[in-house]
């Protein structure tokens, strides 16, 4: 066996060169001969209908080439479809069009588009539309949506219910029947917009001769682009190419296929020449999709030494006026099934019911439901805790699922597939010296300083995931991975992934995997992803997916490739296939080292092929078609330390560990970059973040003014440990850091405020907790209690 | 109704005609095909577009290109020379400071301009400095440590004695 070099070392990522001198090719620098600009013209009522659409004077300004309407589309784009349809839901899936026939139905809706010769004069030619609006009624707010006398969006919808979900597990009435103490609390997780800093777009070409459409796009998931587009344009899929090289983040917002996209290919197809489309900020805000935004109603039962009988959970999930592509997946699977985190939970049951608002749609944000499902029931341990009177530390470790456990099968049904929770939890315990802290707590408490410590232990559902598991929670599509590993003539080599990173650094992580196994210099291996073109097929980057699932294929391919280049070997060194041993990118023959081929020359001969075994075919390339047999569960323990000011509600972090256990690591500077960036997203959630919609439904969180995407000061140095638990589901013992950040952090900034501020009686806090809502918060408690934790005590 | 204006690009000398309300950010990307320079927003809020105008770190987007009539411009693309990469990027690229690189072209111009006016940052003075510039992909960490890290190249290059390679110079 080669000895590790490759894998476990943190190489310089290969994709930075390009990124760092300002040669990425993101969809916005695509410039093709011809090309015109398209600009959509957006509602700016929250719920009307279109009593006149009059385009002709803006048809008319020089430079317009056409203004497209609802009309314009009807009966010639299909309405965008929604690609997760959990059964036994009821989910109704209203006609969600390209642009609005006659009722626009939130904010940002699409009401008309407008192609021409400059992105400039396209985006003047939106003021010449001259549109009249009756305005109806609005609800942007789901449990009010769902109240009787609620203003109805769709009429297929009664009650804006999309659909109720429920998923269970053991006996949760006798459980909460024979509890010893209960613990309930309201949880709102609120609504986030995703803002990853390259806003959404497209360029479509039309070829008239082949009949083929080529999208550039900022997809995370060309493949998926391709296929929904073949679907909404009705031009086969063999008959449509999409390209998403440099993608400039996406955190989910970049999974679904949008109006936006199909207006572009539309209009590129009438016109025969390209159109490019790139969303304005603002337009962002509005028209893709946001995150998040529940309402849940918990109760956790339990004994009176700390056991966790049972755990009931309502939920409603804000979907916005129509259902995103994977937006129904989102609140029911994703986040149903963790509801019981890393607990011997052996009753539970989860009640979701989606709604309808007049609102941007809601769908998968990093982390997707499992972050709603680790906050909620990480919030609970700590209610939980409060009402025992015990060390949420004790409380968490007394029902733990112990490390011998695994493979664990919880209630969920879902088959956890290795962990060790205390391993984790002890680590960052002693990071922080947990001990020490609660001492300092007690001191400062009399004095007035409000230390608080957040641990949240998390477990997440990673590594998406076995393609018949997506069949039967109703996923539209597969959860495999082809990879392709192509080895030249000269030793370079390509390695083809249907997954596509756009940040997250595969083109490094899967050349090291390729490297390590063939012996290959990394800088030889070229890692080709985001062309349907080029690549056989994907699912794309999500779900913590990419190393776990890509990365599974792409190694499975390269030991067939191994395994050919050892018997080519063994052909030309004559000897017997089984005595070729293979080092380092050198294949010899055991006992005379000295009798040796290196890849390089196997690579040579198989692609001219002059001397090849029998029956051995030319040529050196695998391919491999995975469909991992389970998901991953990656785990690990975050500590937040934070000093509130009780007199300014302000909250400063004052220290952050986070634990980490993603499997195995290939490249731990590129796990350690995925960590940080996971819990500043957390933190903005927990701290500054959040989407207000005013009565009228309009978006007033609607520009980077308004909505706070953290800056520099805002995020602390975050302190990283990693340990390494390998997964037993795949060939190299990964499981996904993609997501791990997200998950794990929002609730341990609010374990630590709400522990700061125990001492006023309080004991949750609604997000994002700005100074203002802190401050509020404590005066409500001391008018409400009477008094002023002078000297308070624990 | 164009006007005509005058710019150094990079070293490089331009004469355009352009339209008065064209911000600069477009002229850079649109008629000079410097696509390395990004857009993030239309509020001046995100730092994706910010370049050097006569040395100092602007948002394109909030500039008329009219307005940088005259003036000496610096974008990303004219960081490295002759091949060799500038010290700024060389850490960013060692630090893992970018992840999706869409925020890192701003990061790196505002970061010229912050180690010109202060070579010996701390790292609270780094946050401070780059406030303007956000990121979504890093939670800020690594962006951090590669300033660091070429502020003490830089600084280390000029205290050299001459003969060092270009590569190592300050801007
Ligand atoms: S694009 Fe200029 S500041 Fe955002
Ligand atoms: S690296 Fe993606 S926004 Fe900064």
């Amino acid at each position: 066996m080669a000895v590790t070099r490759l894998f476990g070392s943190s190489v310089k990522r290969r994709e930075d060169p390009r990124l760092i001198t300002g040669r990425a090719m993101y969809t916005d620098d695509v410039k093709l001969p011809g090309m015109a600009y398209m600009a959509i013209l957006r509602s700016p009522y929250a719920h009307a209908r279109i009593t006149r659409l009059d385009t002709s004077r803006a048809s008319k300004q020089p430079g317009v080439l056409a203004v497209y309407t609802g009309k314009d589309i009807d009966g010639k784009l299909n309405p965008m479809p929604c690609a997760w349809l959990p059964k036994d839901s009821d989910l109704k899936v209203p006609p969600y069009r390209a642009l609005a026939l006659d009722t626009v139905r939130f904010t940002g809706d699409g009401v008309a588009a407008v192609v021409a010769t400059s992105a400039y004069i396209a985006h003047d030619a939106l003021d010449l539309i001259d549109v009249d609006y009756e305005q109806l009624p609005v609800v942007t707010e789901q449990t009010a949506a769902v109240a009787a006398g609620a203003p109805q969006l769709h009429e297929d919808a009664p009650g804006n219910q999309a659909m109720h979900w429920r998923l269970g597990g053991g006996d949760v009435d006798s459980a909460f029947r024979d509890a010893e103490v209960v613990v309930r609390q309201r949880i709102v997780q609120q609504r986030l917009v995703p803002n990853a800093m390259e806003t959404r777009g497209t360029v479509a070409q039309w070829d008239p001769g082949m009949g083929e459409l080529t999208m550039y796009n900022t997809s995370q998931n060309p493949h998926i682009a391709r296929f929904i587009s073949s679907v909404v344009t009705g031009i086969p899929e063999n008959k449509i190419r999409v390209i998403a090289r440099d993608v400039g983040g996406g955190f989910g917002s970049k999974i679904p296929v949008y109006p936006g996209d199909m207006l572009t290919a539309f209009a590129a197809r009438e016109l025969d020449r390209p159109v490019k489309w790139v969303e304005t900020r603002r337009e962002n805000f509005v028209a893709t999709i946001h995150g998040r935004d529940h309402v849940q109603e918990v109760e956790l039962a339990a004994r009176k030494d700390g056991t966790v009988t049972g755990l009931r959970v309502k939920a409603w999930a804000n979907l916005g006026a129509y259902l995103s592509m994977a937006a129904p997946g989102v609140p029911t699977w994703l986040f149903g099934t963790m509801v019981t985190g890393c607990y011997t939970i052996p009753n539970f049951a989860v009640d979701v019911f989606g709604v309808f608002t007049n609102t941007t749609p809601v769908d998968a944000y990093r982390g997707a439901g499992r972050p709603e499902a680790a906050f909620l029931i990480e919030r609970m341990m700590d209610l939980l805790a409060v009402e025992l009177k015990m060390d949420p530390v004790d409380l968490r470790r007394k029902n733990f699922i112990s490390k011998d456990a695994f493979p664990y099968t919880a209630a969920s049904t879902l088959q956890y597939d290795s962990g060790d929770y205390d391993m984790t939890l002890d680590k960052a315990l002693e990071a922080v010296d947990y001990k020490a802290l609660r001492r300092e707590q007690e001191e400062g408490r009399k004095q007035g300083r409000y230390l608080g410590i957040g641990l949240s232990t998390y477990v997440e559902v990673c590594g998406l995931g076995p393609s018949a598991a997506a069949g039967a929670m109703g996923f539209q599509g597969g959860l495999w991975e082809p990879a392709t590993v192509r080895v030249l003539a000269t030793g370079k080599a390509l390695v083809y992934t249907g997954t596509n990173p756009h940040g997250q650094g595969e083109e490094t992580t899967f050349a090291q995997i390729v490297g390590e196994e063939l012996g290959l210099p990394i800088e030889d291996i070229e890692v080709i992803h985001g062309d349907t073109a080029q690549i056989s097929m994907g699912w794309g980057t999500y779900g913590s997916r990419t190393t776990a699932v890509g990365g599974s294929a792409i190694i499975l391919a390269a030991r067939k490739v191994r395994d050919k280049a050892s018997k080519l070997a063994a052909h030309l060194l004559e000897a017997a296939p089984e005595d070729i041993v293979f080092d380092q990118g050198r294949f010899s023959v055991k006992g005379s080292p000295a009798r040796a081929k290196t890849i390089q020359d196997i690579a040579l001969m198989a692609n001219v092929a002059w001397d090849m075994p029998e029956g051995m075919a030319p040529g050196l390339e695998e391919s491999h078609f995975y469909d991992p047999v389970n998901f991953t569960f990656p785990f690990g323990a975050h500590i937040c330390v934070v000093d509130v000011d009780a007199d300014t509600g302000e909250v400063h972090i004052r220290r952050y560990v986070a634990v980490d256990d993603c499997g195995l690591v290939i490249n731990p500077m590129i796990v350690d970059g995925q960590v940080h960036g996971g819990v500043a997203q957390g933190i903005g959630q927990a701290l500054y973040e959040g989407a207000i919609y005013d009565e009228g439904g309009q978006l007033i969180t609607g520009s980077m003014m308004d909505y706070t995407v953290p800056n520099s000061t805002q995020i602390p140095t975050i302190e990283t440990i990693r340990t390494e638990t390998p997964s037993p589901v795949n060939p190299l013992g990964l499981k996904g850091v993609g997501e791990t950040g997200t998950i794990a952090s929002t609730e341990a900034v609010v374990n630590a405020v709400a522990d700061a501020l125990a001492p006023f009686g309080i004991h949750h806090l609604e997000m994002p907790m700005t100074p203002e809502r802190v401050w509020r918060t404590i005066e409500d408690a001391k008018r409400q209690s009477g008094t002023t934790p002078a000297t308070p005590g624990r | 109704m164009r006007q005509a204006i005058h710019v150094t690009v990079n070293g490089a000398e331009h004469g355009y005609e352009v339209e008065p309300r064209l911000l600069l950010v477009h002229f850079l990307r649109d008629v000079l095909g410097l696509t390395g320079t990004h857009i993030g927003c239309d509020t001046g809020q995100c730092g994706a577009c910010t370049v050097l105008l006569d040395g100092r770190a602007v948002k394109s987007c909030m500039v008329l290109a009219v307005q940088a009539d005259g003036a000496k411009i610096s974008t990303v693309e004219g960081l490295a020379t002759k091949g060799e990469l500038h010290p700024i990027q060389q850490a960013f690229w060692e630090k893992h400071g970018l992840q999706c690189g869409f925020c890192t072209p701003g990061v790196m111009m505002a970061t010229v301009c912050l180690l010109a006016d202060n070579p010996t940052p701390t790292d609270e003075q780094i946050r401070e400095q780059l406030e303007g510039n956000l990121c979504r992909c890093t939670g800020y960490q690594n962006i951090v440590a590669a300033v660091r890290t070429a502020g003490e190249r830089m600084r280390a290059s000029a205290a050299a004695p001459a003969g060092v390679p270009a590569q190592a110079r300050a801007e």
